[in-house]
């Protein structure tokens, strides 16, 4: 019998095929479209599409007064909100040259350190379970429960703060918030030594990291990569040290680099920033002053006419604020530049020619937050 | 390697616009305090003095008048007068105090203390040199942080306003352009630097800008039937 021959509808070894990874997969972390052109198991061009949760902050800020809008900062990135509430907070101070208390500068630095901390966490926990370790993740969520636990009693919130004030914080922190974050230090170095024992050096993991998705330095400076993913590429830059904000120069701290460009390359420097992170709560704890919380700010405030800009290292990279004021009560604009929408930027180019189980290791690496792309 | 913000502000300045149009001038008329204080004290005063601004009127110019119509009004008005004056006039003299003069207004290549602005420096270049403004940048090391857009409708136009810095130096710098509001039209400068692809097309759903020979302005953070920009400053929701 004879069979015949399929009729080719293209040229079969050049035949590639689209498919959409997202906008509700696990392994996008939320809402995120990736449309992927593959061929076979290679990626052709792989485009992300944002967008599904974009709430128009920008607008919000607006028509709403500058106090008013504070509370959306910290909805961006809701991994790392004090942070995020500390670049707003930071540009207003900076136009309205509003005094901020020392103590308050210290429990700035403290709770946002903390949210690294936590924030850095979950991120490790995630990236490990998209590539199928179901372990750690429970283990980082057992961690973060003691800072989360601890950032309640002084904040009022767990996750989407809003602690900071213009010019100072709502609410004066206690002994024991000093006490608990002095305990939680060695405990998280102890953990960080069995984190490194259980993932670290675990043949499965690295062989899924180790020379993936690489990203060079000059990548990183023509799409405007920052945070950890820059910190991998080898260049030494961190906001907290290129532009000084608080009071973070007055404290010793490293900035973790790797030369590697790989995804460990950006696994390592996280884990090394979380060491980073104890060490200057560790600091701030033994040198907090005692004092006021909160300088004097205007009851209606009015912004001086012109541009601000502020940034802040957040768990993800450079966080900016840049706020124009018409000398009105409410902004005039609010742009927000956020960390996760630059660094995905550059998934396209970057993922190009890489296997699919591969680029998800690599989009992985970038530890997105989707609201904080989509804002 | 890295370059100071001086010479970097010269090398900048063969882009920058001649001359410039503050934004916004709506606030420029605004600074003069001191008038202001005195109107609405004197606004008060008039209905205090029980017998109408007839005595405020009359007491002003007192040489003119006095002899017409002298029968009732003269003694009564001249002493109510003063008194409201000399409340008046430490009134403004508390205000007039603090008003700070208004600051210069920014030149097109202008140098800002860091700690003020958040910013080293910040140029105002013609909107057709854009892209060797990013070139110029791109020779110099420096890596981009952003670009967006600002709408200014009574003066009809849109600035868009590109941001970069330097992972070496951490120099922060900013150019921005200025383009009619009704043809807002401007080249893409994501050849020289691709990571603007996205700012740019972002710009693009909120204020409608056209980035000439961007590969793909379709929307982005919009719902994909979007025909409104809603960072525009008229537009309702």
């Amino acid at each position: 019998m004879n069979i015949p021959p399929l009729t080719p509808v293209g040229d079969p070894a050049n035949e590639t095929f689209t498919i959409n990874l997202g906008p509700q997969h696990p392994a996008t972390h939320g809402v995120l479209r990736v449309k992927l052109e593959m061929d076979g198991e290679f990626i052709k061009n792989a485009q992300p599409v944002p967008g599904y949760i974009h709430r128009m902050h920008e607008k919000m800020g607006e028509n709403r007064t500058w106090a008013q809008f504070l509370p959306n900062t910290s909805r961006i990135d809701y991994l790392s909100a004090m942070t995020y509430t500390h670049a707003f907070v930071g540009a207003v101070e900076k136009a309205a040259k509003l005094e901020v208390p020392i103590r308050a500068e210290y429990i700035r630095v403290i709770t946002s350190e903390l949210n690294r901390i936590s924030s850095h966490l979950v991120g490790w926990g995630a990236w490990i379970m998209d590539l199928g370790g179901f372990t750690p993740i429970l283990y980082a969520f057992d961690d973060r429960e003691k800072i989360l636990d601890m950032l309640e009693e002084v904040t009022g919130s767990r996750l989407t703060y809003c602690y900071y004030r213009f010019g100072g914080v709502c609410d004066d922190v206690d002994e024991k918030f000093i006490r608990s974050a002095q305990e939680f230090v060695p405990y998280m170095r102890k953990r960080l030594e069995m984190y490194k024992k259980l993932v670290t050096g675990n043949i499965i993991f690295r062989k899924r990291v180790e020379g993936i998705g690489p990203i060079s330095a000059e990548m990183c400076r023509k799409y405007g990569a920052c945070g950890p993913v820059l910190r991998g590429s080898g260049v030494k830059y961190d906001v907290r040290r290129a532009e000084p904000y608080s009071i973070y120069n007055q404290f010793d701290f490293e900035i973790p680099v790797y030369n590697e460009c790989d995804s460990m390359a950006r696994y390592l420097v996280r884990m090394d920033e979380i060491e980073q992170s104890c060490r200057i709560i560790e600091q701030a704890c033994a040198k907090i002053p005692e004092g006021p919380i909160q300088g004097k700010v205007p009851r209606v405030l009015k912004l001086p006419v012109g541009d601000t800009c502020f940034a802040t290292e957040c768990g993800r990279g450079r966080f900016l604020v840049r706020v124009t004021s018409d000398g009105g009560e409410n902004p005039y604009r609010v742009r927000l530049r956020t960390p996760c929408f630059t660094n995905l930027t550059l998934f396209e180019e970057a993922s190009e020619g890489m296997m699919l189980a591969d680029a998800l290791s690599l989009m992985a690496s970038l530890d997105l937050v989707i609201p904080d792309i989509d804002r | 390697m890295s370059i100071s913000v001086e010479q970097l502000a010269k090398e900048f300045e063969p882009l920058a616009v001649k001359e410039m149009v503050q934004l916004p001038p709506a606030i420029v008329p605004k600074p003069a305090p001191a008038p202001k204080p005195a109107a609405p004290a004197a606004a008060t005063a008039a209905p205090k003095s029980a017998t109408p601004a007839e005595g405020a009127s009359i007491a002003a110019k007192p040489a003119a008048a006095p002899a017409a119509p002298s029968v009732s009004a003269p003694v009564p008005a001249a002493t109510p007068a003063p008194k409201p004056a000399a409340a008046v006039a430490p009134k403004p003299a508390a205000p007039v105090v603090p008003a700070a003069p208004p600051p210069p207004p920014p030149k097109p290549v202008q140098i800002w203390k860091f700690e003020e602005k958040g910013l080293h420096l910040e140029v105002t270049v013609e909107s057709t040199k854009v892209v060797e403004a990013a070139q110029l940048l791109d020779t110099h090391g420096f890596a981009i942080d952003a670009v967006t857009g600002m709408d200014w409708p009574k003066q009809e136009l849109l600035e868009v306003i590109y941001d970069f810095l330097h992972f070496e130096s951490g120099m922060r710098v900013a150019y921005r352009a200025r383009i009619a509001r009704n043809d807002p039209k401007i080249a893409t400068i994501s050849k020289v630097f691709p990571g603007a692809d996205w700012h740019e097309r972002e710009t693009h759903d909120f204020f409608g800008i056209n980035f000439v020979g961007h590969r793909d302005l379709s929307p982005f953070m919009l719902p994909d039937d979007a025909t409104y920009h809603p960072l525009l400053k008229d537009f309702k929701a």
